[in-house]
């Protein structure tokens, strides 16, 4: 009887491990994703994560692949020196052949040279600092998002036609809040829109009423903030503490669903954001995406930069079924991609390896959701932003 | 400088000293009655705050909707929680240690906070976002000009003051506090009058933890955000307060709290002024260094612990 009943059971396992192994017959191709997983901005970092993840799975559902795909995740904390490290560790694994690499600019800038030397073609998701791709040539760098110039390019533009005129910048005095500083402040004198100051504050600060109060005193119509979610949730609450009535004008780093949540919708309401790329809900590839994402059943968003982690995901792996699983093949690969269809829109990258975006969608946020400009009440002049 | 302005920037000074010293109180009491530092101590208060959010949605849940009410659980809630992981912190962690080197209870009580602060992050619902914190006060306010004062900073700023009038109260007053004084001057010779060691030492950790309770949730009623990292700094921040004050001493921790907003705010608004170009993010720079040359000055503290009157 026991003798039967093993005779079956090792049967039974033969079978499904003979049934593993036809299922394994492709070549398994690893990729690494790398992001802030914890810390203050993992909200953003997951949803990346979540959202190759998801490309790497429907690719391995598609039967028409060649390769199977592995994702290996890594945590850059948002730090530079523990990014290097990561970095390092997925470039000398020779195992890996590409990489869906970095929210934080601080980090995507401080590893380029460590990709570059290891000879990984990564594409950057989510960083938005200029010199991460014009500092160097270097071929394997590549960005699906586009930088922080165009963004600010677009947001002074359309604020100043909006009739303001004083502004209060604070920013966070990491290299991405300092070039938020920058490229806003150049645009909006361009523009004619007036600064009365500006405040460099740390990125882990939690008290701004110092800041604030004097901020208030300079009767700023908006403050513009320079920085990520978790800092621009506390300014624009203390905000409100100190009875500033102003309007909050952040940048891509506070378009995430973290923002409003961590503010409640009234207090959130009216806070406008810019971001690279086609307001991506309304293309098809969008819903797509959303649909996918929300079957896998993730317990978090995908977050502002989770649809170009998808589409960083998918565009090695285009360049891998092409060219088979070479480094040297796919950075090659890599840098021929023009006009390539997306979920963000078109992709071109120029001999930068920059993704040349044309477009920059603004939102604004109307009861409690991230609504593009255009379609929201405020566009169509049925509400008003404060001070309008 | 008008004066509307100024006595806005005294009364955020104000605030954020309060929320300083309540740290700083127990920082000093922990040292006082064991020779530890407690480095943890931040995350517990961090921990207090998000045992306040809970219970609030708990209620909210509930049906509970009574802003007064909700107030008083939240408090009570946090307070008892934050008391008896203090009392679990002490009795699995520090006491057991009591013999080691100081640095042990030093690393332990690091890392402590270390698990608290990702166990929040990991097992709080979408806990690395920030959370809002539920207004519950009066947001009726005054302007004087430039000054806005806001009824519920000033609830905030009372409350905290009453917290650590009691604490006080508690120590130089009753029978209990009696026995804290007494083995924090010599717990041998406390023990042979008859004082439980091990008791007091754990209803001490306990008070200071509920007093960082209290400190989260003013923390949060006053930013209406709470995050799993806002402990870190205000531990550190109110570890310096302490030190500057002199460990052990609560008006010593009182004093430096409020040392510490003030030069906060100083650097913040001075260095500005005083050298065109600076950011204002210099002003923790600016504290720490002044706290720096503090301890070169004075290294026991302001108030400097005297042996016979620790506590």
């Amino acid at each position: 009887m026991n003798l039967k009943r093993s005779a079956i059971v090792s049967i039974l396992g033969l079978t499904l491990a003979a049934a593993a192994g036809m299922a394994s017959a492709k070549q398994t191709v690893k990729l690494v994703f790398i992001g802030p997983l914890t810390g203050g901005v993992s909200a953003n970092g997951i949803g990346g994560r979540n959202s190759a993840d998801l490309a790497v799975r429907l690719r391995n559902q598609d039967p028409k692949a060649k390769y199977s795909y592995e994702l290996v995740s890594y945590d850059d904390e948002c730090k530079p020196n523990i990014a290097v490290q990561v970095a390092t560790k997925a470039a000398a694994d020779n195992s890996i052949i590409a990489g869906v690499t970095h929210y934080c600019s601080v980090t995507a800038v401080a590893t380029v040279d460590t990709y570059h030397k290891f000879g990984l073609p990564v594409v950057v998701w989510g960083a938005v600092l200029p010199s991460i791709t014009y500092a160097n040539k270097f071929p394997e760098i590549h960005r699906v998002n586009g930088t922080m110039i165009n963004q600010n390019d677009v947001a002074a533009k359309f604020m100043t036609g909006l009739k303001f005129k004083r502004w209060v910048v604070i920013h966070d005095t990491t290299d991405y809040g300092k070039g938020h500083n920058q490229y806003f402040s150049e645009y909006l004198k361009k523009y004619g829109g007036n600064i009365v100051g500006t405040f460099g504050v740390t990125a882990d600060q939690q008290d701004f009423t110092t800041e604030l109060t004097k901020a208030k005193e300079l009767k700023p119509d908006v403050i513009y903030f320079g920085g990520l979610t978790p800092l621009g949730v506390r300014i624009r609450s203390q905000m409100e503490k100190l009875g500033i009535n102003a309007v909050f004008e952040g940048t891509s780093g506070i378009k995430s669903d973290a923002f409003i949540e961590g503010l409640g919708n009234k207090l959130a309401e009216g806070s406008l954001s810019f971001i690279e790329g086609a307001p991506w809900e309304k293309l098809p590839g969008g819903l797509y995406f959303t649909g996918k994402y929300a079957q896998q059943k993730y317990n978090e968003a995908p977050e502002a930069y989770g649809p170009f982690a998808f589409a960083a995901a998918n565009l090695i792996m285009d360049a891998i079924e092409k060219v088979g699983p070479n480094r040297k093949k796919v950075t090659a690969e890599l840098g021929n991609v023009k006009d390539r269809d997306s979920i963000i829109g078109k992709v071109t990258f120029d001999d930068h390896g920059q993704n040349i975006v044309p477009l920059i969608t603004k939102y604004v946020v109307q009861d409690g959701k991230w609504v593009v400009w255009e379609d929201s009440e405020y566009g169509s002049g049925k509400r008003k932003l404060k001070g309008q | 400088m008008t004066l509307g302005l100024l006595s806005q920037y005294v009364f955020n000074g104000l605030m954020l000293g309060m929320i300083y010293a309540m740290v700083a109180v127990g920082f000093t009491l922990f040292f006082g009655v064991l020779d530890v530092i407690k480095f943890s101590h931040g995350d517990v208060l961090m921990v207090g705050a998000f045992t306040g959010l809970a219970t609030y949605l708990g209620l909210q849940a509930l049906g509970v909707d009574s802003p007064l009410v909700q107030l008083l659980v939240m408090t009570v809630v946090a307070a008892l929680a934050m008391g008896l992981l203090g009392a679990l912190i002490a009795k699995y962690l520090v006491l057991p240690l009591r013999l080691a080197p100081p640095l042990n209870t030093l690393l332990i009580t690091l890392m402590l906070g270390s698990v608290l602060r990702e166990a929040v992050r990991l097992f709080y619902p979408q806990g690395s976002n920030p959370k809002p914190f539920p207004r519950l006060l009066p947001a009726d306010f005054v302007s004087f000009g430039a000054f806005t004062l806001r009824a519920d900073s000033m609830i905030l700023l009372l409350a905290g003051l009453a917290a650590i009038v009691a604490v006080h109260l508690l120590i130089t007053r009753t029978k209990l506090g009696l026995a804290i004084r007494a083995v924090a001057q010599d717990a041998e010779t406390a023990r042979i009058m008859g004082i439980n060691f091990e008791f007091i030492v754990l209803l001490t950790f306990a008070i200071g933890s509920g007093m960082a309770a209290l400190g989260g949730l003013m923390n949060g009623l006053y930013y209406n955000e709470i995050n799993f990292g806002m402990g870190l700094l205000l531990g550190v921040i109110g570890f310096s307060a302490a030190v500057i004050g002199g460990l052990g001493n609560i008006y010593g921790a009182i004093l430096g709290g409020f040392l510490f907003s003030a030069l906060q705010s100083i650097g913040a608004v001075a260095l500005p002024a005083l050298f065109p170009g600076t950011s204002t993010a210099y002003k923790d720079v600016f504290a720490f260094a002044v706290v720096i040359i503090f301890m070169a000055w004075r290294p026991t503290g302001l108030i400097a612990e005297k042996k016979s009157e620790r506590v």
